[in-house]
């Protein structure tokens, strides 16, 4: 019997030893792999998936299920189409109207100015264009409170210094806001926008320039009709993620300028209404939509044979 | 000769250092003259500079030093858009956002021809190229051999001096090459407009071209018709590119105006041709004899020695049969190996000669050239 049992686990080296390039495969690596990922994912959509049953939840409190309704996405779709609604409810459809806003704007300016940087990076040739192009990630990686932050600290620096020179008192508010979401969004246009250019096989611009376009004409028929997913990408991405933040919003709001998430925060500190599960399920599938068509643009097929 | 359509002189092309390496010299001090009319074909492994040539007189570069006329007009500061050339590009380059008609509209828009006279020049482009049907349709949904097509009819149509050829057929398959080939060889013929083909592969050049430039590091090594070339290779290089040739080491040991003789290492002396004058100043030499102007005897077989004819004995070592020929490699001394091919114009069911046999070897003087190594 001890026999056996030497036997077999000499087996299992053996097989240990073959396949152990691919532990994945062996029978014990298998199952651990398989819970590993699972546990993984758990911690990942559990508060979500919980997030969104609640929005269904029949109740005004949040951590007993009363059974199934749809009376809070009701509630929000009558606040919306501007029927009667809750004074929470409208408060929170005026904040995501404000959100939507400062979407808006922050993404039209980020994305030309971000296709603009790409384009200058990607197709330029200057002296220290190693060091912009490192400091275009920066924003990426930096703290959003350090960002938050200091945006807060140059706006009062600034602001001060035109109510000394002026006399006219500046305030956060929209503007602030904008310039703030603009400085991050700037980064995420300008790398999806490079990422596509630098996809785009070179030739095709020489082709054009070989027909007898000059750089104008080239640019114009050949190379910004092939950037406009690149472009529509790092538009959808970035409206996506002024949508979504609070940090840099929170340090640059002024009065009236309460964005959604900034507002729920502030709601969160009073109670979690099922509204706020409602809307965030809303926007959480907004996001998940525009996400999506983000990165199929950023994955389509390029001028490449 | 008729008149040059493309100089070339002295033209250097230095690509700047990365870091850390020297300066690449891609094109070193290269003089051609290209013909109307021609179909001159730039031969050489990658790197050998053809490419990076090719694009200067594409103006997609611009020479470090040296000069290049077009129809006699210095091309120094004259943009790619403004050159009377047009370029088919190895991967094409077909505009994916645009149809075929679009495509090859698109130098006339350019160019301002006017509409109607454009539509009709675009169409009659691509019925040359016989695909009128797929005008509508995208690149992506074309095959390689039709797009190939396309960006030809593209560059046709804008009627240019000079049509340049980027190694179009490179990524078609091996019958659909042979066919282009013929098809751009009579196309050519029948436009009488001068092509500049830069190939690496020397059957598709010598297909092709009138003439040929071999070109290695940056040098045009030989510039000639593919017989020229074939035949009589300025140097191992050239021999050893073009076509299959065996290549003897050995010392000059006594010469002639026309033909020397060399020892090789195994002592066996040999007569060949001299390629030119300065082999006869260095010492060592290779002789190039190509395989199939080696002949095989019968070891007892008996043979009329004459003045030009070399007879060494060898063993036979292996043999190949494949189809068309049958090749043999022959020891005829100390690790020297011939590769002997010999046409099979019949069908034998037993090969001439097996494995181990001994044999006669044959060559005429004529058909072996003394080399610098």
């Amino acid at each position: 019997m001890a026999n056996s049992v030497i036997n077999r686990s000499t087996l299992a080296l053996e097989r240990a030893g073959i396949r152990r390039r691919y532990p994945a495969t062996t029978g014990i690596g298998k199952t651990g792999f398989w819970f590993i990922s699972l546990a993984g994912y758990f911690f990942l959509w559990a508060p979500i998936v919980l997030l969104v049953v609640f929005s269904f939840n029949d109740a005004r409190t949040v951590n007993s299920w009363h059974g199934f309704t749809f009376k809070w996405y009701e509630n929000i779709l009558t606040g919306a189409a501007g029927g009667e609604a809750s004074f929470a409810t409208d408060l929170m459809l005026s904040s995501l109207g404000n959100s939507l806003f400062v979407g808006f704007a922050a993404t039209f300016i980020s994305t030309l100015l971000g296709t603009m940087v790409a384009l200058s990076l990607a197709r330029g040739n200057y002296p220290g264009k190693r060091y912009i192009e490192g400091l275009l990630l920066l924003p990426v990686i930096i703290p959003e409170i350090t960002q938050g932050v200091s945006l807060a600290m140059f706006f009062k620096i600034v602001f001060d210094f035109i109510e000394q020179s002026s006399g006219t008192r500046a305030l956060p508010g929209f503007g602030t806001i904008i310039i703030g979401h603009v400085v991050f969004n700037i980064s995420y246009v300008a790398v999806v926008v490079r990422a596509r250019l630098a996809d785009m096989n070179p030739r095709l611009e020489e082709a054009a320039n070989d027909l007898g376009a000059n750089g104008w004409q080239t640019f114009w028929r050949i190379t910004f009709p092939l950037m406009i997913p690149g472009i529509l990408a790092g538009a959808l991405l970035a409206f996506t993620l002024s949508l979504d933040d609070f940090v840099v919003t929170f340090f640059l709001s002024g009065i009236g300028t309460t964005t959604l998430p900034v507002f729920v925060y502030g709601l969160l500190k009073v109670s979690v209404t099922p509204d706020i599960n409602a809307i965030s399920t809303l926007m959480l599938i907004i996001s998940t939509v525009l996400i999506g068509i983000s990165l199929l643009l950023q994955n389509r097929s390029l001028g490449r044979s | 000769m008729s008149e040059v359509k493309v100089r070339l002189r002295n033209v250097v092309k230095e690509f700047p250092a990365r870091r850390g390496d020297k300066p690449v010299r891609a094109v070193d001090n290269i003089s051609l003259d290209i013909y109307d009319g021609e179909f001159f074909a730039m031969l050489g492994p990658s790197g050998c500079g053809k490419t990076t040539t090719l694009r200067m007189i594409a103006g997609f570069e611009q020479p470090s030093s040296g000069e290049i006329l077009i129809d006699g007009e210095p091309m120094q500061g004259v943009p790619a858009y403004h050159r009377p050339v047009n370029t088919v590009f190895q991967d094409y380059a077909l505009f994916p956002h645009m149809t075929i008609f679009q495509n090859v509209m698109f130098g006339l828009e350019m160019a301002r021809v006017d509409k109607k006279e454009a539509r009709d020049r675009a169409m009659s482009a691509l019925e040359m190229v016989r695909l009128p049907h797929i005008a509508q349709r995208k690149p992506r949904e074309l095959s390689g051999g039709q797009q190939q097509r396309v960006a030809l009819a593209r560059a046709l149509v804008k009627q240019p001096s000079v049509l340049l050829l980027d190694e179009p057929l490179g990524a078609l398959d091996l019958k659909l090459r042979r066919e282009m080939q013929l098809e751009l060889k009579t196309m050519q013929q029948e436009l009488g407009i001068t092509f500049v083909f830069v190939t690496h592969d020397q059957e598709e050049a010598m297909t092709m071209a009138n003439r040929i430039a071999v070109m290695d590091g940056g040098h045009v090594l030989q510039v000639g018709r593919s017989d020229e070339i074939y035949e009589t290779p300025a140097n191992r290089f050239v021999a050893d590119f073009i076509g299959e040739t065996n290549f003897l080491s050995g010392q000059l040991v006594a010469h002639s105006n026309k033909s020397g003789t060399v020892r090789l290492d195994n002592e066996t002396l040999i007569q060949a041709l001299l390629s030119h004058q300065d082999v006869v100043d260095s010492g060592e030499v290779v002789v190039a004899i190509r395989p199939e102007r080696i002949m095989l005897r019968a070891y007892d077989e008996v043979i009329e020695s004459t003045d030009n004819l070399n007879i060494i004995n060898g063993q036979v070592r292996q043999v190949y049969y494949i189809g068309t020929d049958t090749r043999y490699i022959v020891r005829i001394g100390n690790d020297i190996d011939l590769t002997v091919r010999v046409q099979n114009t019949e069908y034998q069911k037993s090969l001439a000669f097996r494995e181990m046999q001994t044999v006669k070897v044959l060559w005429d003087t004529t058909n072996a050239r003394i080399l610098t190594d």
